[in-house]
């Protein structure tokens, strides 16, 4: 902020602030359907496998 | 202090610019229409094959064939803004919109179709993954980078990137190209032709403000017809080869040969009617009932798939 008051930088309309926060959102369910999706994935391609190790 | 507003969106200009894209703008990017067409071939690919995929791993295949198209989507408005921005079809679109920039466009298409790519090699075999790649690689370069822009016979070369996706998912499923995906490959490189020559007849003018050579700006609306009318002749055939080849039954050999032949007859309709207002009625009708065509043909085929030879018999 500078001297007289006013803010320094970039200042985001309402709008593209609104519009941000749909895009982080849209990405962030993205991202966990794709971790949904590769976890249900992996499961099925490795089958009851999947849980057995040697103790 | 800066008022976004008032900065230049232009990615060009000199400074930054801040992103207004919506994300409805990203989805119009994957050209929604062009993917469902995408989904749904690639689905009947993938369906009429001898053997199946898991279902998970099915719908997992089949999304990566669906966002490897919405990649294509992207890159082809990222480096069509310009010739998009001068044809009122596309001039809503979201980069000539000012929506959203090329670079993001870019980055969204490149991600996506990585992303796709791999995902495919690994859910289902690195066949249909090398597939999706040529395929964005031929709508992307081939197509949309080279022969839009240079020869009148783009869309009949262009075809082959919109009709890979049935090959795809019969790839996903077998680890193979058999012969039966070969054959619906072939019914839609024939379909594209008569498809967007039936709609480019009365977007002519568009597309030579454009400076695209679409048949109609090059060789003029009568060469375009009788094109229209050459293609749907050879497609008609192609359409009921599945029938022909043994590979589905009588039912869909006879809607494939009666839709090949309403095709035909619209055609000639085109031909005889010409530079008349009708003829221009007549195309529209045939770049509609051309959609209809397809979707009958797979549908039928994917229901004569699942009704096996009891169905048949009962048909």
């Amino acid at each position: 902020m500078n001297p007289d008051g006013i803010e320094n930088g970039i200042v985001l309309t309402d709008e593209q602030k609104r519009r941000r926060r749909a895009r982080s959102v849209a990405i962030a369910l993205a991202l966990g359907a794709l971790v949904l999706l590769f976890y249900v994935v992996t499961i099925v391609k490795l089958g009851p496998g999947v849980l057995q190790r040697p103790m | 202090m800066t008022d976004i507003a008032a900065v230049d969106h232009d990615p060009k200009s000199v400074g930054f610019a801040v992103s207004e894209a919506s994300v409805g703008d990203y989805l119009a990017l994957m050209k929604p229409r062009v993917m469902s067409l995408v989904v749904f071939t690639a689905l009947v690919g993938m369906m009429v094959t001898p053997v199946h995929l898991h279902p998970v791993l099915g719908f997992a295949a089949l999304l990566c064939i669906t966002v490897g198209a919405g990649a294509a989507g992207a890159l082809n408005m990222w480096y069509d803004a310009d010739v998009d921005a001068v044809m009122r079809r596309t001039s809503r679109r979201p980069i000539p919109a000012g929506q959203v920039m090329p670079s993001e466009a870019l980055a969204f298409g490149v991600t996506l179709a990585i992303g796709s790519i791999a995902v495919l090699g690994l859910v289902a075999n690195w066949l249909a993954a090398s597939l999706l790649a040529f395929t964005i690689f031929f709508y992307v370069v081939v197509y949309t980078m080279r022969l839009k822009r240079t020869t009148p016979q783009n869309i009949v070369i262009g075809g082959a990137a919109g009709a890979f996706p049935p090959m795809i998912g019969w790839a996903a499923a077998t680890g193979t190209i058999g012969v039966e995906s070969v054959l619906l490959f072939l019914i839609i490189f024939f379909w594209t032709p008569p498809h967007f020559w039936a709609l480019s007849l009365w977007r002519a003018e568009e597309y030579a403000r454009a400076g695209i050579p679409m048949l109609p700006v090059v060789a003029g609306h009568a060469e375009t017809r009788r094109q229209i009318l050459l293609y749907s002749i050879v497609l008609a055939p192609i359409g009921a080869s599945p029938w022909l080849f043994g590979y589905s039954g009588l039912p869909y050999g006879a809607i494939a040969l009666v839709a090949g032949a309403a095709m035909i007859g619209l055609a000639f309709r085109i031909v005889a009617l010409g530079d008349q207002k009708e003829g221009v009625h007549a195309a529209k009708r045939m770049f509609g009932v051309s959609i209809m065509y397809l979707f009958v043909l797979f549908a039928v085929l994917l229901l004569d798939d699942w009704l096996g030879a009891p169905g048949r018999i009962l048909l």
